[in-house]
């Protein structure tokens, strides 16, 4: 007990240059995977996977899914489960439609194609998917009924609500403001793009020097200036290689002419146009990246985590873990709400059977990507990564020309191995 | 048991100055499902002071113990703290009156590092809300310094730690948000003799600073050598509340097995 309170921190046996960079193995495991996916399913395609067209595409086929995957982590990590994001989807996609085509247009007569339809309209689709999340979580954390029953019911109920909403009818066609947040039809546009990419590059690398600052600060060991630098390098790379790839994919020259007559503008002659950053790219990438400062810098965050990893210590640390049962799930419900929003908009309509199967895939995304099912454990990035690993497989399987049923037998088989790939993993790691 | 009390060393305790005692916990009663496991008990501690609280397995100990920790609710009775009524009714009540307890399973995250464990429930943010990791882990260095000179596992979560190096950690959390009533259920259980000494240490020290420790364990000698005073309990009552200064071993002991009060005592 008389030990000052300074002390050195010892020197370790030199760690070699690759361990230098502390990178994270399971996600480089995981981009080496989805590396070697899109290799093998472009020499099996002769070239036509690994093209800006596929990419773009690849990429907004992705986001509905991986936007919910990201909610689910959290979900995942206090040890429940949400099995109705997919007929929660529904619902509020069910909602959103009546109201941009019913309500707001006839009942509230605001006409066809008015500038606030698509903003009222989202705001009341978010609001739903909050409250309907809120009130799974109460009785998770509340009444105490296992989210597993209270979920499965929800798949239920949320499922047929929607039918019941649109009488099973397709509505369409949506608000052409709200066709935006659909992919091919809301992009940003080349330079919008490269400002963008810039501006994210920027703000990554601002990261990564501030939180080493606020280490030397301390006292702390950081990597040497050399990992940090290559980090970044790689960042850089990873984000403008992205926003080169979608400005390549130049807008079909029919379809650029009419956006020009819609204008009332002649095209000039052989214009090229690339698309650019999807706007529903855009908002996974926000949700990603708030999702990550909520998971790894706020106290809620904190306490998810805790909560998964020993929820009894939880509480007995003054965590109010029922209240933020009730939070974990009002936000799964929000971003059902947010995918419901891009999946809608993406198919230009509300179909009766939108986001049939999502919950599977949710789940098996947020898993591939290396969240635990017992708790404790998972990452935002893991589980977009994983959304895309599994939507490449997909793809990929359906341009190879591989037979439907044999592309689910595939998924399937991937989702266990992937997860046995992992428990291996963790326990030569030591059980972390 | 008043009669006997004052004649004690004169320690640091507040115990005999006339003054209220820090924690009274008044015929505390909690049931479950039918069964009574504290059954009108009522036990008090002062400042400086440590009351070991003793007991077979099933003796309603530690159950009393949740009761002041914000665990569990009382059927009845009343707890006061510097004579004045509080109410516990989850742990965060207890943390507001700087109770703070070191749990028999030291109630850990296991997937968190040492730092996070240490402030969970109580982190410190930067003006825009966020958590301060950086400032976070220098506190944590600083307090596992006293503690734990060896312990260096800053950066790892606490699964990769050994027993002595997880009793550290939970250690810290009681002692570093300045507890005034601290309670430690048989915080030596899984330590080796090294790491009980330690313990021990930090006993005597935080007596010194005036905190009020209660002590539940199994093993009499512990109690005989750390404790000022000794409350016995079985079958969820009271046995009795004994100066250690006025009993050997076998006294606290036939207590425990017995349920009654040595014989001096017995009027």
């Amino acid at each position: 007990m008389t030990e000052t309170s300074s002390q050195p921190i010892p020197e370790k046996a030199k760690p070699s240059l690759f361990q230098q960079l502390e990178l994270d193995m399971r996600l480089l495991g995981m981009i080496g995977a989805f590396v070697i996916l899109c290799i093998g399913f472009n020499i099996f395609t002769d070239g036509r996977f690994l093209t800006p067209r596929n990419l773009f595409n690849l990429s907004i086929q992705t986001v509905s899914v991986a936007i919910m995957a990201c909610g689910m982590v959290f979900i995942i990590v206090t040890r429940h489960i949400d099995l109705s994001v997919g007929a929660l989807l529904a619902t509020t996609s069910a909602v959103m439609a009546m109201t941009q085509t019913e309500l707001l247009p006839q009942v509230l007569g605001m006409g066809l194609n008015n500038p606030a339809t698509w903003a009222i309209t989202i705001v009341v689709g978010l609001f739903v998917g909050t409250l309907i999340g809120a009130f799974h979580g109460w009785m998770v954390g509340y009444l105490t009924i296992p989210a597993f029953i209270v979920t499965l019911g929800g798949f239920l109920v949320w499922r047929n609500v929607a039918w019941y909403l649109t009488s099973g009818q397709t509505i369409g066609p949506l608000d052409s403001t709200f066709l935006m947040f659909g992919g091919t039809n809301g992009t940003l546009g080349t330079t919008t793009s490269w400002l963008f990419g810039l501006f994210a590059t920027a703000i990554a690398i601002w990261a990564l020097w501030s939180s080493r600052r606020a280490k030397a600060a301390h006292g702390f060991p950081v990597k040497p200036v050399w990992a940090e630098a290559t980090l970044a390098g790689i960042i850089a790379i990873a984000i403008l290689g992205y926003v080169y790839i979608v400005n390549s994919y130049a807008i079909p020259t029919r379809r650029l002419q009419r956006m020009f007559e819609a204008r009332g503008e002649t095209m000039p002659e052989g214009l090229v146009v690339g698309y650019g950053i999807p706007i529903s790219v855009l908002i996974l990438i926000i949700v990603a990246v708030t999702l990550t400062i909520v998971a790894r810098k706020t106290r809620f965050g904190r306490y998810i985590f805790a909560t998964g990893g020993n929820p009894d210590a939880a509480e007995l640390s003054g965590i109010n873990t029922r209240l933020l049962t009730v939070k974990i799930f009002a936000l799964m419900g929000f971003l059902c709400a947010v995918s419901a929003v891009v999946a809608s908009a993406r198919l230009a309509n509300h179909s009766n059977d939108i986001g049939t199967l999502d919950e599977l895939r949710v789940i098996a995304a947020a898993v591939i990507g290396g969240t635990a099912l017992s708790g404790g454990i998972g990452t935002i990035y893991g589980a977009i990564l994983g959304a895309l690993i599994m939507q490449a497989l997909q793809s990929g399987m359906a341009m190879v020309g591989v037979d439907a049923p044999f592309q689910n037998i595939v998924v399937g088989s991937v989702l266990v191995l992937a997860v046995y790939i992992d428990i291996v993993y963790r326990k030569r790691l030591g059980a972390k | 048991m008043q009669d006997q009390g004052t004649q004690k060393t004169p320690s640091k305790s507040g115990r005999g100055s006339g003054a209220a005692p820090l924690v009274e916990m008044r015929d505390i009663s909690i049931s479950f499902g039918g069964i009574k496991a504290v059954d009108h008990v009522s036990v008090d501690l002062y400042p400086g002071e440590v009351v070991g609280l003793l007991g077979h397995n099933g003796a309603g100990k530690s159950t009393l113990i949740k009761v002041l920790s914000g665990a569990y609710q009382m059927d009845h009775g009343e707890i006061l703290i510097d004579g004045k009524p509080v109410e516990i009714g989850n742990p965060r009540d207890a943390r507001a009156n700087n109770i703070e307890t070191i749990y028999q399973t030291l109630a850990l995250a296991d997937n968190l590092d040492a730092t996070s464990n240490l402030f969970l429930g109580r982190e410190m943010t930067t003006p825009l809300g966020l958590v301060n990791d950086a400032a976070m882990e220098a506190e944590c260095r600083k307090i596992m310094a006293q503690l734990n000179p060896n312990f260096q596992k800053f950066n790892d979560p606490v699964s990769a730690l050994s027993g002595g190096q997880r009793q550290s950690v939970a250690i810290a959390r009681a002692v570093y948000f300045n507890a005034r009533i601290l309670i430690m259920d048989e915080p030596t259980a899984a330590l080796g003799p090294h790491e009980t000494k330690m313990v021990a240490d930090l006993i005597h020290q935080l007596k010194a600073q005036g905190i009020g420790i209660f002590l539940i364990d199994h093993d009499v000698h512990a109690v005989m050598e750390l404790c000022d005073r000794a409350s016995v309990m079985k079958n969820g009552k009271l046995v009795g509340t004994v100066d250690i200064a006025d009993v050997t071993d076998d006294d606290l002991l036939s207590m425990i097995i017995l349920g009654k009060q040595p014989e001096q005592k017995a009027e």
